[in-house]
């Protein structure tokens, strides 16, 4: 198979060609080129979606309320609409059976002094199930707990950020701060996958914040973990009947929607999932016709090539050259320049894509990179329609009988 | 070396076909200088092309070497050009991108010898024509008759049984084309059979033996005179 003389003509031949050779190679390296960057942006735009969604558990709803914009039963438009616990107590016990976490939340805004540091920070008080919705990571001391509920103790859990803010480098576990004049203890520090503002927050117990703040039992929000059992549609099913129930219980008209909403990622994971599929296809059938625009590119580039070279072909025939070995010669030459055009497209395709890195994370492109699965593929495929585009026209061209590729001109 | 006892050709044009060759009978033995004489449509090219092996006949008999050929594949016949036969072009056919050395030694390179070995001969074969110094230019930076000179050479480093030439000076002036027959000539005084399609009868008269042909036939079969006054 290794012949030095044969390629020393391969060699010669693409040197004396270079115009030929270089136009062949660079509609490979281009062809491939644009598959890279192309599969590299679209994982880049599935990275920025999939981020979108790491902040809270996938299996999340949220519902919130806020004024009436319709009159029902009897009662005006403009109404204020209060979640209160009998309405958490409500959803956890008729649906027990469907929900898997399930917290409630009172915004808050508080001022925290430690020593000399003081800042304002965002309060969440919550149920302790809250830590599995929101995805929180607990690294030092614990989250807020049953017993803290029941007593409803003066505990914080405070974010990254906010110990860095407050404490620096000293340690922060078991120590007083002071939250609008009240004194907390510290009992854990968490941080957050889902940025800055997130470590920022502060966690207190639900009930310690309507005792203290109000003394009633108002909640902003309820948060609910769906059981991860259930299928999409049962789960979009469930949310669809729980907003039923609420309005209904609450005397909210069915179409209200400013008055309350159930917030279902399942919802948003469906569009997303579909979103996906879609943008796959896509790409799917973009990079194919980017593969056949190479392909024809190097077979029309090929054919033209061999019928320049007919006269030449006849030429090596009449000197004792048999058909095998111009055929061999012909395919060889187009598969080497494949090869080294496609690698070229390749490297060039992941330079850009490295340069890229997260500079395009405005435009939701992030980290964009291909697997080498795809591109080893991409290439064989080259490769072999290198092959094929070589070997169709040379066999044709070395059955032409020498006397006749002789007159060619 | 070479017999060929009632060829016939002919090429389908369209519905009907062309009788080219009708009957041909000729005998060239080894050694011999000869040359096809015709005007154009007398089914000269087609017989040199068909004892070159570049065509294929329809009917009768060919040996070459003593060897019948039928029913040659192109492999096989690719193998006993590149053993028996030289070529030379009236269009020299040289190859464009290489260079004068490269376009001899080819035929060797065909023939399985070394690298080495082929440039060598190559130059050689080179010196033989006089143009060693010009080994390293491309056919481009050739005049006419180096260009047929390289040819020549080029068909001759096989070593092969039977030098083709058809129309070697068609391309020439009357200077250059002297210069080239007379290399031919050398050729056959060191015993190579040389085989000269023309159609120039000053061309025909420095050869040995003018064999004429007319519309496909054989009509006159002659020693030159100087090879009587032999």
């Amino acid at each position: 198979m290794f012949d030095i003389d044969r390629w020393r003509e391969i060699f010669q031949s693409m040197n004396k060609n270079k115009l030929r050779s270089v136009l062949s190679g660079f509609t490979v390296a281009f062809a491939i080129l644009l598959f890279t960057l192309l599969f590299g942006v679209v994982s880049g735009l599935r990275n920025t979606f999939s981020e979108a969604f790491v902040d809270d558990a996938a299996n999340s709803m949220f519902v919130r309320v806020w004024k009436t914009s319709k009159p029902f039963r009897g009662l005006q438009s403009g109404r204020r609409v209060q979640l209160k616990n009998k309405d958490y107590n409500y959803v956890d016990n008729k649906y027990e059976d469907k929900i898997q976490f399930m917290t409630a939340r009172i915004y808050k805004n508080f001022s925290v002094a430690y020593k000399s540091n003081q800042d304002n920070y965002r309060f969440r008080a919550v149920h302790p199930d809250h830590q599995f919705l929101e995805k929180t990571v607990m690294d030092e001391g614990r989250y807020i707990n049953q017993k803290d509920l029941k007593e409803s103790s003066k505990v914080i859990v405070i974010g990254r950020l906010v110990k860095s803010d407050l404490f620096g480098e000293k340690p922060a576990l078991g120590k007083r701060v002071n939250v609008g004049g009240i004194s907390y203890k510290v009992i854990g520090i968490f941080s957050d996958d889902g940025g800055d503002n997130e470590e920022r927050q502060c966690y207190i117990p639900v009930t310690t914040a309507q005792r203290l703040y109000g003394n009633n039992d108002y909640i902003s929000q309820i948060n609910i973990g769906y059981d991860p059992n259930l299928s999409l549609s049962q789960a979009i099913a469930f949310g669809n009947r729980l907003e039923r129930d609420l309005r209904n219980k609450m005397d909210i008209h069915p179409d209200d929607q400013s008055a309350l909403s159930v917030r279902n990622m399942a919802e948003a994971n469906q569009n997303v999932n579909m979103f996906m599929l879609v943008l796959f296809f896509i790409v799917v059938i973009v990079g194919s016709g980017t593969l056949v625009a190479g392909i024809i590119g190097i077979s029309n580039i090929m054919i033209f090539a061999i019928k320049e070279r007919t006269k030449e072909f006849g030429i090596r025939k009449a000197l004792g050259a048999q058909p095998s070995s111009i055929v061999g010669m012909v395919v060889q030459e187009s598969v080497l320049i494949t090869t080294i055009a496609g690698y070229l497209g390749l490297t060039l395709g992941t330079f850009i894509l490295d340069q890229i890195g997260n500079g395009l994370e405005d435009y939701f492109i992030k980290d964009p990179s291909v697997s080498p699965g795809i591109v080893i593929g991409a290439t064989i495929v080259l490769i072999l329609s290198g092959l094929i585009a070589g070997y169709v026209p040379a066999k044709k061209a070395s059955r032409i009988k020498p006397i006749v590729a002789l007159r060619a001109d | 070396m070479i017999r060929i006892k009632k060829l016939h050709k002919s090429y389908p044009i369209g519905k009907d076909s062309l009788h080219v060759l009708k009957g041909i009978d000729l005998h060239i033995k080894e050694g011999e200088f000869v040359s096809i004489m015709g005007s154009s449509g007398s089914g000269k090219s087609t017989l040199l092309n068909i004892v070159g092996l570049l065509d294929e006949h329809d009917e009768g008999d060919y040996y070459l070497n003593g060897q019948l050929i039928k029913n040659l594949n192109e492999k096989k016949a690719a193998v006993l050009r590149n053993k028996f036969l030289g070529f030379v072009f009236q269009s020299f056919n040289l190859i464009s991108y290489k260079t004068a050395l490269e376009n001899v030694s080819l035929p060797l390179y065909y023939k399985g010898i070394g690298r080495k070995e082929r440039q060598k001969t190559a130059l050689d074969y080179l010196d033989k024509v006089g143009l060693k110094d010009w080994a390293t230019h491309l056919p481009s930076e050739l005049s006419g008759g180096q260009k047929q000179r390289v040819a020549i050479a080029r068909a001759l480093v096989t070593n092969p049984k039977v030098v083709l030439a058809d129309e070697p000076t068609g391309a020439l002036d009357s200077t250059t084309s002297d210069s080239v027959m007379d290399l031919l000539k050398d050729i056959n005084d060191e015993g190579m059979t040389v085989f000269v399609i023309t159609h120039e009868e000053e061309i025909a008269a420095q050869t040995d033996r003018i064999v004429r042909l007319k519309d496909g036939v054989i009509i006159s079969d002659t020693l030159t005179v100087k090879t009587k006054a032999i």
